[in-house]
């Protein structure tokens, strides 16, 4: 799948995290995928909550290498 | 993102996570631009809560100089201020907590000459005063420019707050008609406050004030809080239009700012950092 | 005596008859402690240092954070990286030369909280986690101590006071914490900035009722805010007879383990 948006977030940690992907998702429009690549190991759980909370889509979250993740989501009107 | 800097966003992170506010809000707060009347005990509060949460452009309104009688409830002054005009005072304060913060020093007195170049720059104004002419002739220029004024009031232990978006809700003439007769009520010098009532009612001033400029909440729009700080009562009132309000009635009698003249005779006591805050 | 800058200074004060000399000489001879220097802590100590409250105590083991400032007022930009303790104090003494400020930089925990408590007429709670406001509670209650409760949320705060032997407890509102390990979602450390101001405030408004022994305080009322609506709302809370701190037969005679504590970075701060 093809993101419209990426956000490298190595190195950031909560709420960053979180902070980060929202401003992201805010300028992106509905229908839109932002890609986001954490290696905070909380942020695994807790972006994607916060996400889904927001009322957006996520569509993955998968480990693309030695402590670090990639969230799949897809903004929701 | 939002043209923030790493340092705006991690300062205002907790703003920006808040759905109701988020980098849009947080844009748009750095985009506004209010006028606070009053350095003094609600002055206070308001300038300092709205400069934290990253208000771009702050007018402040006060002659007065800081005295030690104010340092009871005045936290933008400090002991060593004493003497120095409030707004230089404030200034120094307000830069510290936020260097990003645009400050406007505007050292004169509130009259019907200046009150509406005073206002027109601004998107929100927020009534700090601390005598009624000045508050009454803030309410009508308001009115009359259309501007969205967060009104405050305080005597002793009690506080009374009301937002005045013209057009959509009544003024404050349309809640008290008139200015009480001189001498009706305490004299500015002879009115104790407890300053947490100051703080109270000031934040609760910047908290409408940000709700207007970000669009969210519900407003003190037809809605009077009152606040008896010793009892321990926070009550709001709904409060409607009074159609005969001689500023935003159906017919009103006072329809420029000429006729606002009358209030230049002012709170006759020395300081006027009185009876409201 | 006063001094004439002293009757200067809380000339306000002395003109109420609900305060008068008399209850300004009181201030000046309370001592109360403030935990936390944060969003809460800051205008409460603010407004109790403008009042003239003679000794005041803060607890906060923190240094000053760029992402404080959209609310902690007592900190400024030039304080970033210091102790939370030391910039307060520096603006409290600023603000009034007559406050004695006392620094703890510590949390405060099972082992140190009585010795904390000791030395203090009243206790003001502006911490941000559970784990703590039950210490808190369990330690004011067996200690005899007047404790101002405040809490807040996003947009949305409360306010109440616990006097021991009279009205409830904070266990008879909370009996149990919530489960441990219940790590927050980052969403919850979201706060409008000036929610602590109004809820630190009206902590203040109330400790100082409860020094100069004047007006109601809020003893098994709970007062309730919603930012957003503007709305107030009081709540009757009563003690309840099977509170294990201060029931008929209180199973809490000590303070014991506060399990779970909230992660830094992401918990909701005061
Ligand atoms: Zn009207
Ligand atoms: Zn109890």
């Amino acid at each position: 799948m093809k993101a419209d948006r990426e956000l490298d977030l190595k190195g950031e940690i909560c709420p960053y995290t979180f902070v980060k992907s929202k401003l992201a998702l805010e300028e992106i429009a509905v229908g839109e995928v932002l890609r986001v690549v954490v290696d905070y190991p909380p942020a695994v759980e807790n972006v994607p909550r916060s996400m889904e909370n927001e009322g957006n889509e996520v569509l993955s979250v998968q480990p693309i290498g030695p402590s670090q993740w990639e969230i799949m989501v897809r903004k929701v009107g | 993102m939002f043209g923030f800097s790493e340092e705006e966003i991690r300062r205002y992170s907790r703003h920006i996570i808040l759905p109701e506010v988020g980098g849009r809000g947080q844009k748009k707060l750095r985009e506004s631009r209010v006028l606070v009347v009053g350095a003094g005990g609600l002055g206070s509060p308001v300038a300092m809560y709205l400069a934290a949460a990253g208000i771009g452009t702050l007018g402040l309104v006060d002659m007065d100089r800081v005295e030690l009688s104010n340092l009871q409830r005045q936290l933008l002054h400090t002991t060593a201020d004493a003497g120095e005009l409030k707004v230089e005072s404030a200034r120094r304060r307000l830069a510290a907590l936020n260097s990003q913060l645009r400050l406007e020093l505007h050292p004169v007195r509130l009259g019907a000459d200046n009150v509406a170049s005073l206002i027109s720059g601004y998107d929100v104004v927020v009534d700090g005063v601390d005598n009624f002419p000045a508050r009454y002739l803030l309410n009508d220029a308001c009115v009359l420019a259309g501007k969205p004024l967060v009104e405050g009031g305080l005597l002793r232990f009690h506080g009374m707050a009301m937002t005045i978006v013209p057009g959509s809700g009544p003024c404050y003439r349309c809640v008290f008609p008139e200015p009480p007769p001189p001498g009706a009520v305490p004299s500015c010098s002879e009115a104790g406050v407890i300053g947490a009532a100051a703080g109270i009612i000031g934040t609760v001033q910047a908290t409408e004030a940000i709700k207007v400029l970000l669009g969210i909440g519900r407003p003190l729009v037809g809605r009077v809080l009152t606040v008896d700080v010793l009892e321990g009562t926070y009550r709001t009132v709904e409060w409607g239009k009074n159609p005969r309000c001689p500023v935003c009635g159906e017919h009103p009698t006072i329809t420029s700012l000429r006729e606002l003249a009358e209030y230049d005779l002012a709170c006759d006591l020395p300081g006027a950092g009185t009876r409201a805050p | 005596m006063f001094t004439e800058e002293q009757i200067r200074r809380y000339s306000r004060h002395i003109l109420l008859p609900e305060v008068g000399g008399a209850g300004q000489r009181r201030l000046l001879a309370a001592r109360v402690l403030l935990l936390g220097a944060g969003g809460l802590g800051s205008p409460t100590a603010y407004y109790l240092a403008a009042a003239g409250v003679g000794t005041l105590g803060i607890c906060d083991p923190d240094v000053v954070d760029l992402s404080n400032l959209q609310r902690q007022i007592l900190h400024a930009e030039a304080d970033l990286g210091r102790p939370k303790v030391d910039s307060a104090a520096e603006k409290l003494r600023a603000l009034n030369p007559d406050v004695r400020v006392v620094c703890h930089r510590t949390g405060i925990d099972r082992g140190n909280a009585l010795d904390l408590l000791a030395d203090y007429d009243l206790v003001v709670d502006g911490t941000d986690n559970f784990a703590t406001r039950y210490l808190v509670a369990d330690a004011c209650h067996l200690a005899g101590k007047p404790l101002v409760h405040g809490s807040i949320f996003r947009f949305e705060g409360q306010v109440t006071v616990f006097l021991p032997g009279e009205g409830p407890c904070y266990r008879c509102l909370y009996p149990e914490p919530p489960p441990a390990g219940l790590v927050p979602s980052c969403q919850e450390a979201g706060v409008l900035g000036v929610l602590p101001g109004i809820i630190g405030t009206v902590q203040a408004a109330e400790a100082i009722k409860l020094l100069l022994g004047i007006g109601r305080p809020l003893v098994g009322r709970l007062l309730t805010y919603d930012a957003l609506e503007m709305d107030f709302h009081t709540l009757a809370v009563h003690r309840d007879p099977a509170c294990s701190l201060c029931g008929d037969t209180p199973s809490i005679t000590a303070l014991g383990e506060y399990g779970f504590s909230c992660e830094v970075g992401a918990c909701p701060t005061a």
